[in-house]
This record gives structure tokens, sequence and C-alpha cells, in this order.
């Protein structure tokens, strides 16, 4: 299943004239379609597994599998990735073979990535998932500095990796050492041979380093405005929707199983990082006047909640967690859609201040952001609601004063989203604005996406239901060393 | 009667040295083909010849795949290391003939002696691998040395390649001299020139503090470290690089390191591996040394000889942490690498070529800026070379730096595995820089169009040469013509194995646990 967007994406590029793109988006759909089978036969624990030997020498699986951990965030991939590829193949694209092949190739890497159940394996899809938004980015990317900007992504996010790679080695070699079999890079096997606390300390630290620079969380978050800034727009939404998601399932799949007891040690370091993120994040996001930045602190602020809840170590912070994780990526992705949208309204200018007005001349498209704003912000009765409300309440059992200040997070969000929202649709008609109704085919893009987000609102037991056993039986080993 | 004194020649296992009969046969031959005077003898049977007896020599070392024994009283040794490692320098030398096929350098230096010159270098590195004791270790050395030395002029219209040649003979000799010096203390210390005596010696204990010992075995490895360019005796490696000719340069970064590694191997992780206690926390803090020291100096490269020149002098450091930990993953490790990292240079290299001859901005990095649209067969290629040598997954590079770091935190030395991947992170910078070229960049405008000063600015003496009526192939050389198939084929062929190496990497496994087999003092 991981192989097929890639497949499809090379199979299309091989072929003549614009049969890339329809092989691209093709590939998108079908692998959609096979997640949601594979959704609807899920029942609970690792499904769908694959397991054999790669790299005999170096005790390297090829084991992959679906479980509970995943499966949400597999739906979301699957979603947004092809939701991305529909939109891309609404507007033309420069040598759009290559550009359909870097993505199907991204789709790949990132269900490998999710899926993989083997260390060195989910290193390897980690670090192979980044490379296609370097090219995508440094080629058909936006503005002057795109390619420095993308490069400064790239070294960021592969520093951290390489620690990772050193890390995942050393754990494997180290447990190999102490149980005198030979390497085993498999997650279950090592989660079972867990190391001493004291390798475990550092180790937890190097896989931390890469996993907060991928979503990004506050200290480390140098390339985002560079980064996001360089990116085209419908790349720009899975990278958003989708990586930084990839990272927080890093902790939840990694560090809590692997490393339980530096989990504890360092838990609340990494929740006053997230405290950070979520202050520092939603200050950005109101004083930026640039919509993508708008989202692109945004998302830092939900990502530190994110990361809240999964060191909280209570099993409602991790549930919460990816319930939230999953409404992110379900939210954010269609909210640059629409800041696209915007833009184009307003003679390619995403500056806020640009735009405005065009709520009455063009209600479908401003009542779709409002959802979407409503969403962002966790108003009661969304979907990100409840997950924002199990995030802080595991954290409101762990560490009661966090809980506290975290709330006004809760509250920032809501003066960032509405001021973005007002900025943009409502005020004055700029002085460029063209105001003018959504096309039916980018409708095409944007209602099924806001359509999930109103599903899940009402009932998110959909994503709760499945991801509960295992995600519980991840966090396990965590919640018993921090009590 | 008169009697007559009989000497007892060693006894010849001809089929053994069947890959360096071909060898010195082949080098024979193109010499003597070299004098004819057709041109279509030199310029098309000569190389042919050349990869005629490269592909026998190739052929005769698998049929020995299976041999393990000594050669002439014990001078020479054949077994899976050397074998492996043969493999590596004739794929490298059939590579290294293909993209000289057509180059300038034979045409200024005469076919015959060019490739001659290339066959017997690689003769003694076949020499150097095999090498059992100290005296054949020395000869071959000075074999694999000495003709190199010539390529490296062998573009004679080009001060910068004579002065490439002149630099890389002083600073060799310097090693050679080192190295002889070494070898001969280590003889003094032990009593013994067999690597088996010298072994038995340092594990007869009491000789750890010898300071003869000592000093043989650290000159010996400065000597050593000459050749391969491991830091601090790296810094003839960017300005030889540079200035040799395109295809010699890729010869001396592949063929010569892997060479240089296996009599590393040999000697470190057999001969001395008693007192590797003495030797491995220097070695180590050279591996380091090396490792930034590469790292650092290719940031700021623009010429893409020198970036790789200096990349290669950081992937010695990554390989001498193989040699460092001596184990048999350590062996194995080192052995991979050399097999990747003659796939990754071969295809960047390759590139470099055939962009040399097509733009006329030598090896500038802007040679490359736009490749992506205009040449997809040959940006490929450097793209897979690139992220393999950051080591990104997918690519053999990965496969080869988990397998070093493994063996160095297996080994007792996590802190060299940090080291490597530090070293990765640097590299991330230059690497990315040739990519971001090939494809975020436009074409120069310069490129296809003939300028009057040929490739990096060639004296004028050059445009007399053009009108040289027995020449007419520098004519072409010295202008601007497409890449020759041969060339792209040989970037193309290398970028697969690149990335088949990282995908599918368990016949390479094999083939190093070959040559790890061979090596049985190891853990």
């Amino acid at each position: 299943m991981i192989w097929l967007p890639a497949a499809a994406a090379l199979f299309g590029a091989l072929l003549p004239g614009r049969s890339a793109r329809a092989g691209a988006v093709a590939g998108a759909l079908a692998t959609l379609g096979l997640s949601i089978a594979v959704l609807v036969q899920f029942d609970n624990g690792p499904d769908f597994v694959t397991n054999d030997h790669w790299i005999r020498e170096l005790g390297i699986r090829y084991h992959l599998a679906v479980d509970g951990v995943n499966i949400a965030l597999i739906l979301l991939t699957t979603i947004l990735f092809a939701a991305t590829a529909v939109w891309s193949s609404l507007q033309p694209w420069e040598r759009e073979r290559s550009f359909y092949l870097w993505l199907g190739i991204a789709e790949s890497g990132v269900l490998g990535a999710l899926t993989a159940q083997d260390l060195a394996l989910f290193v390897g899809f980690f670090d192979l998932m980044l490379i296609p938004f370097y090219f995508l980015a440094g080629q058909w990317g936006v503005g002057p500095n795109r390619v420095a900007g993308v490069t400064k992504l790239i070294i960021y996010t592969l520093v951290g990796s390489l620690l990772m790679l050193a890390a995942a080695v050393a754990t494997a070699v180290l447990v190999s050492n102490s149980t005198g079999q030979p390497l085993n890079f498999d997650m279950g096997y090592l989660a079972q041979n867990t190391l001493p606390t004291g390798s475990q300390d550092w180790i937890f630290l190097f896989f931390a380093a890469a996993f907060l620079v991928k979503m990004p969380l506050f200290p480390l978050h140098g390339w985002m405005p560079d980064g996001y800034r360089a990116m085209p727009m419908p790349v720009l939404a899975v990278f958003s929707g989708v990586l930084s998601k990839v990272a927080a399932y890093g902790f939840l799949r990694i560090c809590l199983p692997l490393f339980p007891d530096a989990s504890h040690h360092f838990q609340e370091l990494m929740l006053l990082i997230a405290l950070a993120s979520i202050l520092y994040g939603s200050v950005m996001a109101f004083t930026t006047t640039d919509a993508r930045l708008i989202l692109g602190y945004s998302s830092v602020a939900q990502l530190g909640f994110i990361t809240l809840g999964i060191f909280s170590l209570t099993e409602q912070g991790s549930q919460g967690a990816i319930l939230q994780a999953f409404n992110h990526g379900i939210v954010v992705a269609p909210g640059f859609f629409i800041v696209a949208l915007m833009a184009a309204r307003s003679g390619g200018s995403e500056d806020i201040r640009d735009m405005g007005g065009i709520a009455f001349r063009a209600p479908v498209l401003a009542t779709l952001f409002l959802i979407i704003a409503f969403a962002t912000l966790a108003m009661p009765g969304s979907s990100n609601f409840a997950g924002e409300f199990m995030i802080l309440l595991g954290v409101f059992r762990a560490k009661l004063v966090i809980a506290i200040v975290a709330f006004t997070g809760v509250a920032l969000a809501s003066v960032y989203m509405l001021r973005a929202f007002i900025r943009m649709t409502h005020n004055r008609v700029g002085p460029q604005v063209e105001p003018r109704e959504i096309s039916v085919a980018d409708g095409l893009v944007l209602v099924p996406l806001v359509a999930v987000i109103l599903f899940l609102a009402v009932y998110p037991q959909f994503v709760l239901k499945r991801t509960q056993t295992d995600v519980v039986q991840a966090t396990h080993p965590a919640v018993v060393a921090s009590r | 009667m008169t009697v007559l004194a009989t000497v007892k020649g060693p006894h010849m296992d001809w089929s053994a040295l069947s890959p360096l009969l071909a060898l010195f046969g082949g080098a024979t031959l193109t010499l003597l083909m070299g004098l004819l005077r057709p041109r279509f003898v030199r310029h098309a049977l000569v190389p042919g010849a050349a990869v005629a007896s490269l592909g026998a020599a190739m052929g005769l070392a698998i049929w020995q795949w299976d041999r393990h024994a000594d050669l002439v009283s014990a001078a020479l040794r054949i077994d899976g290391l050397a074998l492996v490692l043969m493999l590596i320098i004739f794929t490298a030398g059939i590579a290294a003939v293909l993209l000289s096929w057509r180059a300038a350098a034979p045409v200024e230096a005469a076919h015959g002696e060019y490739f001659s010159l290339m066959l017997t270098s690689i003769a003694g590195m076949v020499l150097l691998v095999e090498a059992q004791n100290t005296i054949t270790l020395f000869v071959a050395f000075e074999l694999l040395s000495i003709p190199l030395y010539v390529l490296c002029a062998t573009e004679m219209r080009r001060a910068t390649s004579l002065e490439s040649g002149l630099k890389y003979l002083i600073v060799g000799s310097v090693g050679s001299a080192t190295l002889v010096y070494g070898l001969a203390m280590l003889y003094g210390a032990t009593g013994s020139t067999d690597f088996s005596g010298i072994a038995k010696a340092a594990g007869a204990g009491g000789i750890g503090t010898d300071v003869l010992f000592l000093t043989g075995i650290a000159l010996t490895l400065t000597g050593l470290a000459f050749k391969a360019s491991v830091a601090p005796f790296h810094q003839w490696t960017p300005d030889v690089y540079e200035g040799a000719p395109t295809p010699v340069t890729a010869f001396m970064a592949v063929a010569t390191k892997a060479a240089a590694f296996g009599v590393l191997l040999r000697l470190f992780d057999v001969a001395l591996i008693d007192s590797q206690a003495d030797w491995g926390p220097i070695m180590a803090a050279l591996a380091a040394t090396t490792i930034i020291v590469g790292n650092v100096g290719a940031l700021a490269q623009t010429s893409l000889k020198r970036l790789l020149a200096w990349s290669g002098v950081a992937q010695a450091g990554y390989l001498l942490a193989g040699v460092v930990v001596s184990t048999q993953l350590g062996v194995k490790a080192t052995v991979f690498y050399l097999a990747v990292y003659l796939a990754m240079n071969l295809a960047a290299f390759a590139v470099i070529v055939a962009r040399e001859r097509e733009t006329g901005l030598g090896d500038h990095i802007d040679s490359v800026a736009g490749l992506g649209a205009a040449r997809p067969l040959l940006a490929w290629p450097m793209t897979l070379a690139m992220l393999s040598l950051a080591g990104i997954p997918g690519t053999a590079g990965f496969i080869g730096k988990i397998y070093l770091i493994e063996a160095s935190v297996d080994g007792g030395y996590t802190w060299l595995g940090v080291f490597i991947v530090v070293g990765s992170m640097i590299s991330l910078a230059y690497y990315l820089r040739v990519i971001a070229a090939v494809w975020m960049r436009p074409e120069p405008e310069t490129a296809l169009v003939p300028s009057a000063v040929g490739p990096g600015g060639r004296p004028a003496l050059a445009g007399g040469s053009a009108t040289d009526p027995l020449e007419p192939a520098i004519a072409t050389s010295e202008g601007i013509r497409a890449a020759e198939p041969e060339v792209v084929f040989v970037a193309v062929l290398f970028g697969i194995a690149t990335l088949a190496g990282g995908i599918v990497p368990s016949p390479l496994f094999n083939l190093v646990k070959h040559a790890g087999r061979a090596l049985t003092g190891l853990f």
C-alpha cells in the first residue's frame, strides 16, 4: 500500500503528455480508498503486517503494520495527499512530471514512516519523506529566497534526523550487548528490553531533538518562517498538515514505549517546551500579518498542545494528542487552501492587510473559512474541542500549574483566528480585492475536507474508538514509570 | 664435473597470479599498440585493449573467488579481502578508461603510455592489497604511486595539470619516505618483514613499550595516511584532484583509496592487531580530525573537484573508523563503504567529466546548474551521488554509514560514531548546494557556447594546438561538444548502483562477508 502513490506517480511520469497528473491523482485517490478500506476492516491490534528481512546482517527488518497508534494518521495522510494532488492538478506546473513524482514519493515516505515497526526503517523513512519536499519547495517554490529558505529547513531537520540515526543505532547495539542477542531493530523487541536509565536519557534527548525540530516547537522552530514562505501552497498544506504529525507520532511510538524512564525524567522539560510553544506561537500568530505565517505559528501552538498531551503521560492525554493531531491536520490543510484562494482574490498578496470584505460577495467561501476558523480555535462542539479538552484533562491530572497556563492558549487561539478571519473576509474591501465566489473545482477540494471536520465534530469517537487500545498500550510503560 | 649451484625458485601458483598477469600483459600490449600509426588503433583499440585486460583480470579474479592461499613464498596472499578489493579496483579502472577514452589527456600524452600507466598503477594496487610482507608492500606502494604522478600531469598543455603532477610527486615521495622509514623500524623492532612474523613479535608482549616499535607504527601510519588522504596529511588532495585530468581524479579518488585502506586493514588489523591498544586511540583521533577537517574544508568550495576532494578526505575519516575498531564488523563495514564510495564517486565524477566537455566552465559548480531541466540523465546520477554521500536513506551511502556507526559503537568507540554523525551534518551544507545548483538554478548562459578559453582557463598555447594537423582530436577536445554516450553510461550505471545498493543491499553484504572471512584473527 505505501508504495502505491510513488508507483503511480512514476508510472505517470513515464507516460507521455499530461498523464503524470492523472497518474498521481489516481494513485493518491486509490491510496485514500485503500486506507478507508483498511479503516473499515481494522479491529484493534496490529493488522496488515508485512514482516520480512531487509538487511539481515544489521538486524533490520522490513516490518510494517497498521495499528491503533498510526491508523488515524494514515487516514489523515491519505486524505490530505489526495486533496493536494487534486488541488495541484487544478493549476499548471512547470515540468509537472517531476512535480507529481516527488509528490508521490513524499506520500510513500510518510506512510512508510507511519507504518514502520522497525526503528531503523522508521529513521530511514523519516529522512526519506523530507527529501521530496526539498525538491518540491526548491523547484516550484515561491519567493526570492526559496532555495535558501528550504535549505535552512532541510539542514535543520536532517541534523535532527542524523542525531536520531545515531541514537537508533546506539539503542539497538546497546540492547544487543546487554541481552547477548544479535542486533535487532524491531520496536516491539526493543520495548521489551529497555535500556538502563543513563543510556535512555541521552538517547531520548537525541530523538526528542529530531522530533522537536520537525514539529517544530519553540526553541527549534527557526526554519519555520523561511521554510513556510518558500513552499508552494499545495505542498505547504500537506507539509504542515502531515509531516509535523509524524514527529508527534514519533514521540508516542518510540519515546514513550522505548524510553519510559527518560520520558518521565524529562517530562517537565517537555511540558515547558510545549507550553512555551503554545504561548510563543499564539503571540506570533496575532502579530504577524502574513496569512501563511499566521497558520504556521498557529501550528506551532497546536503542536505544543499535542506535545503537552503526550507528555502528560496519562492515557487521556495521549488519546487527546492523537485526536488533536488528526484534527489539526485536517484543519490546517484547508486553511492553507483558503489562504491561497484569498490571495488569488487580492492580487496575489498573502498579507491580511490587503484582503478583506469578501464575505458578502462570496458567502460560501466565507462560511467554509468560518468553519475552519472555529475548528482551529476549538469552539465547543468542534472536534478540536474534544481533543484539547482531553489533553488538558490529562495535563490537569499530571501538572496542575501547567494546565492552568495552557488554558490561556485556548483563549489566545480565538484571538488570532478571529483576527485573521475578520481581516480576511470582513472590513473594507481591500484596494486590489476582487470578490469572487469559490469555483466548483476548488469546492471539490475544500468541501470534502470541511465535511470531514464537521463529521468529526459530531462524532469524535470515530477516531477515539479505534485508537484507544493501542494508544493506551503505547503510553503504558511511561505511565507506569511516572507513578 | 662442475657442481652447478641450483637456486630453487619459489613455487609459482600461476592461476592465483593470473589477474596480475592479465594486467601486466595489458599494460605491455597497450604500450606497444600505442606506437602504431593508424588513428583508429590509437583512439579505439588501445582503450579497448585496456578495458579488455581489466575485464579479463576481473574474470580471473572471479574464477579464483574461493581461493585462500599464500603465493610466491608467502610474499602475497590471495583471499577474500584481496579479491573483493580487486573487484572494486577493476571496476574503478574500467570506469576510468571509459571516461578517459575520448578525453584530452591521452591525446596529449599519447594513448599507449596513458593507458599503460593506468594499468600498471592498477597492478600496483592489486599487489598492495595482496601484500603479506613489508617489502612487497613498499614495492607495490611505489608501483601504484609512480604511474599516478605521471598520469596527473598528462594534460600537458594545462599548467595546473603539471602543477598537480609535481605536487603529488613531491608530497607522495615524502609519504613514501616516511613509510619506508617506518617499515624499516618495524623490521628493526620485530626482526621480521613478514606480517605474520610482525604479528608474532607484537603478540609476544613486552614490545608495547619499545620506542622503536612505536615510532615504526607511527611512521608507517603516517606514510599510509598520506596516500589515503587522512588529515593532517591531506593537504595535497584538493590541489592534486583539481589539477589532474578529471578521469584520473576519479580513478585516484576511488581506486587509490580502496588500495590504501586494503593495506591499512592488512597491516593494522592483522599484523599489528595485538598492539591495538597503542595505535587505536591515535588512529581514532586521526579519524575524528579527518572527518571534521574534510567536511569543513569542503564547505566553501566552488570547484566540484575540490569539493569532492575534501569530501573524499571526510569519507576517509569515516572509513578509518572501521579500521580503528579492528573487529570483523569493522572490516566488513570498511569494505562495504569502499564499495559504496566507488559507486557514488564515479557517478559524480562522470557527470563532472560530461559537463566539462559540454559547458566549457570546467568543474565549477556553475557547470551543473540547471542540469535538472536540461539533462535529466546527468542530473539524476549527480543527485543520487550527492544524497548518498550525505547519507540519505534510500541510497547506499545511508546503509554504509549505519554500518560504520554500528561498527564504531560495537567496538567501544561510540564517540567516533557521533563524530561520523556530526560530520554528516556539516556535509549536508555542501552536498545540498550541489543539488540546489542542479535542480534549482537556471542553466548558465555561457553553456553550450564555445569560448575562446577552454576549460579552466588554459594557457594560450592551447590555441595553437588546434591547428596542429597531426592531432585533429585536440581541436575538438578544446572546444565544446556533447558528452559521449560512454560517459553518460558510466554516470547512469553508477547512479543506479548507488540507488540499488540502498534498496537491496544484500548482494553487497554477501560480498563483504567474503572479505571479512579472510581476516580470521578478529572478533
